[in-house]
């Protein structure tokens, strides 16, 4: 399954609540989109929970996104980044599609 | 493969609708079939005619109508939040009794099993909002 993230993890719990869910099993990736991306930030409140779920799962940004604001050269490591034809790709690849809004 | 869109969030709130329209864009470039955009809860405000934003700035509403018209696509609003926000038709102002209406071009005004039939005829289905 692709989980969606599209808010800050400092505006609401989407992104812990997602973890919580995604990690119990395998098969799951993560992508980040809008004020998500804030998200895959380095040394965050939330780095080491999005570092631990990357242990399990793939985790990805969309670049765009993390362009219009700002933060392209910040982001943690291991964290793939996508264009809106990656992020087409990516629900194309996974039999369901999440978003945590 | 195709998909489904949901659009929760009115235009010029946060960016649910820019990304659904730059989302369902790549999916067509890309060969890909989009079945059907439903607009519901404040997702229904993107389809009023009457929006007039700044000459410098892009014209949400519009850019459906254009991407509908270019890809034959089905963009359905859902009547009850339709009828809540005062997003109406020819039909469904003469219902109402109103004077006047404000739905865009290629856009349509249905229920709720609109969404769920898309849901179910489409191999995905992508939600974007708030």
């Amino acid at each position: 399954m692709l989980h969606i993230i599209n808010k800050s993890p400092f505006e609401n719990n989407s992104l812990l609540s997602c973890l919580r869910v995604a990690s119990a099993a395998k098969g799951h990736a993560i992508l980040f989109i809008e004020d998500g991306v804030y998200g895959v930030m380095q040394g965050t409140a939330v780095e080491k929970s999005v570092r631990d779920a990357m242990a399990n799962m793939a985790v990805y940004a969309l670049n765009p996104d993390l362009e219009a604001r700002g933060v392209q050269g910040r982001v943690m490591d291991g964290v793939k980044l996508v264009d809106y034809d990656g992020f087409v790709d990516l629900v194309a690849e996974h039999d369901n599609v999440q978003s945590w809004l | 493969m195709k998909f489904a869109i949901m659009i929760n969030e009115g235009p010029y709130t946060h960016q649910a609708t820019d990304s659904a329209y730059l989302f369902a864009r790549a999916a067509l470039a890309k060969g890909h079939e989009v079945t059907r955009v439903f607009f519901y809860h404040d997702g229904v405000n993107n389809a009023t005619r009457l929006t007039v934003p700044p000459a410098d700035d892009r014209h949400i509403v519009n850019r459906w109508s254009e991407l509908a018209k270019a890809h034959d696509l089905d963009l359905v609003v859902c009547i009850a939040a339709a009828q809540r926000r005062g997003l109406m038709d020819e039909n469904e102002a003469k219902r109402q009794g109103k004077d006047a209406n404000n739905i865009a071009p290629g856009f349509r005004i249905s229920g709720l099993g609109q969404l769920v039939e898309a849901g179910i005829q489409s191999d995905r289905l992508v939600v974007f909002g708030d």
